[in-house]
């Protein structure tokens, strides 16, 4: 099955053309794409959950699922239309490999903590846009409370909230219990490491700075 | 004892022989129950409460979710939507309050909008059971299975738990039908002593029992009495006949922002779902009864 042969970092950038047919891609997906190799490539094992939660600009997604050979080559051309399985926000009952629907903003971390409360390792990505939405704060307020140490979250920071404020996203989580690595969010040994950087008695926060 | 209190007994009593079962509270509830491995409460936080059930149910677990109807139903809409439907997994929602049992809360704590909102999402089955024995029946049912359902205490109960699943006849008559819906058994049986109407009895709602409504209503006349937002069943008891010329009054908690303190009773009694009530909304409705 020549579609399922597993592509490298290289491979990306047409795999997201495939989906869009540009060469210009998505500010939005392209922010994400370097964690998710990261994740992909080096970090998650084979029991662990990877949550999409900011699901906004989801073809850097579905690039790296392809690449790892979880989602069909095929899939990947007519992103959007209507008999696609891939559209602007992904729908785990459609996609090969997608653990959870998402789109709506704040829903993945509170479904994140409760897949952790049962020992799985989750690992959640959010954006620092996302934040603003205050269904996260239930659930980095929670998790850090009782010391869920099997949830890492990931948030892009690219500056994208409206009242961005540099810093205030790792002071928060630090607040409230977590243990906290800020890392260039480009660099794939600086994110490996940070990810490596968790505790065994406390949720993990890896903010990976991006610049736009 | 009332059905709350039977919900957490009966609960707690399940807890160690289903090792699936998992129950998620936000505060209200936390007393009642055991502390457990699988009891979680995540404080006063219901939007969370929702995402944990639904992360739990992806792990395969079989969540029972609790609390007040409105902090349960409406504050965490999206999330009952999007966590538990479009994710497709389920969990047992279990609410207590009802519409107005919280009276002397206010409008706050009362939640008579909660089976439309929630029949309004695809996928829900919704138990109103009228008495805490149906209660208990109903909810060890749900356990065994992994779909989405709504369980509605009341500390409202008829006299007696009714056996029997879905639409049961009580009393046949070629006249008018009069469904009852859980604890409105009661003064519904009270208003149509003297009455030649039929009585069904309904303890879930969705998904409504087309066929059997079809076969109990013999005449042209339905009276659907629902302890939440009047007419929340209407549009299923017209699917239902859709091919028969048929008339539906359609009796519950009217829409409005209803600012009354004071007791149960009361708000029942105002809303007109008392027996007295009841049988002055028949004899409006029905020629024969005035």
């Amino acid at each position: 099955m020549a579609t399922l042969t597993p592509l490298g970092y290289d491979d990306l950038p047409r795999l997201l053309t495939l989906q869009t047919g540009d060469e210009k891609h998505d500010w939005s997906s392209l922010s994400t794409i370097d964690v998710l190799w990261v994740l992909y490539d080096r970090v998650l094992g084979p029991d662990d959950r990877f949550l999409l939660s900011k699901g906004h600009g989801p073809t850097a997604y579905f690039a790296v699922l392809a690449a790892k050979g979880l989602l069909p080559l095929d899939d990947l051309t007519g992103f959007g239309t209507f008999d696609s399985r891939l559209g602007h926000h992904p729908d785990r009952m459609l996609v090969p490999g997608v653990e959870i629907s998402s789109g709506s903003l704040g829903h993945g971390l509170p479904i994140g903590v409760g897949m952790a409360l049962t020992g799985r390792r989750v690992y959640c990505l959010v954006g620092d846009g996302e934040l603003d939405e205050g269904s996260n704060w239930e659930a980095v307020q929670w998790a850090g409370r009782i010391g869920l140490a099997t949830l890492t979250v990931v948030a892009i920071d690219n500056g994208s909230s409206t009242y961005h404020w540099p810093g205030g996203i790792e002071r928060r989580f630090e607040l409230e219990g977590w243990s906290v690595v800020v890392a260039d969010g480009r660099d794939h040994d600086v994110l490996e490491a940070a990810f490596a950087a968790s505790t065994d008695d406390r949720p993990h926060l890896v903010v990976a700075e991006v610049r736009r | 004892m009332s059905m709350r209190q039977r919900f957490y007994r009966a609960a707690a009593d399940v807890l160690d022989d289903e090792p699936r079962l998992a129950i998620v509270l936000a505060d209200i509830g936390a007393s009642q129950l055991p502390k457990h491995p699988r009891v979680f409460n995540v404080g006063i936080r219901e939007q969370l409460m929702i995402g944990v059930a639904a992360g739990l149910a992806l792990e395969g677990y079989r969540p029972i979710v609790h609390s007040y109807t409105p902090f349960l139903v409406e504050r965490p809409y999206e999330q009952v939507k999007l966590d538990l439907g479009h994710q497709d997994v389920g969990a047992i929602l279990v609410s207590t309050g009802a519409s107005y049992d919280a009276s002397s809360e206010g409008r706050t704590h009362q939640a008579p909008e909660d089976v439309g909102l929630l029949s309004a999402l695809p996928g829900w089955t919704i138990h109103v059971p009228g008495h805490p024995d149906e209660m208990e029946r109903l909810l060890v049912q749900s356990l065994a299975g992994d779909d989405r359902v709504y369980i509605r205490l009341t500390e409202e109960s008829n006299h007696a738990p009714v056996h029997g699943d879905g639409l049961v006849v009580l009393r046949e008559s070629d006249g008018p039908l009069v469904l009852a819906v859980g604890p409105t058994l009661g003064p519904v049986l009270a208003a149509t002593a003297d009455l030649d109407v039929g009585v069904a009895y309904l303890a879930t709602v969705r998904p409504f029992p087309a066929g059997a409504l079809r076969a109990a209503a013999r005449g042209t006349d339905v009276v659907l009495v629902e302890p939440y937002l009047a007419g929340t069943s209407a549009a299923e008891v017209s699917r239902a006949l859709v091919d028969r010329p048929h008339r539906l009054l359609a009796l519950g908690v009217p829409k409005g922002e209803f600012r009354h303190y004071g007791e149960p009773e009361e708000h029942r009694a105002a809303h007109m779902l008392d027996a007295d009530g009841i049988r002055r909304s028949l004899e409006g409705f029905l020629p024969a009864a005035a």
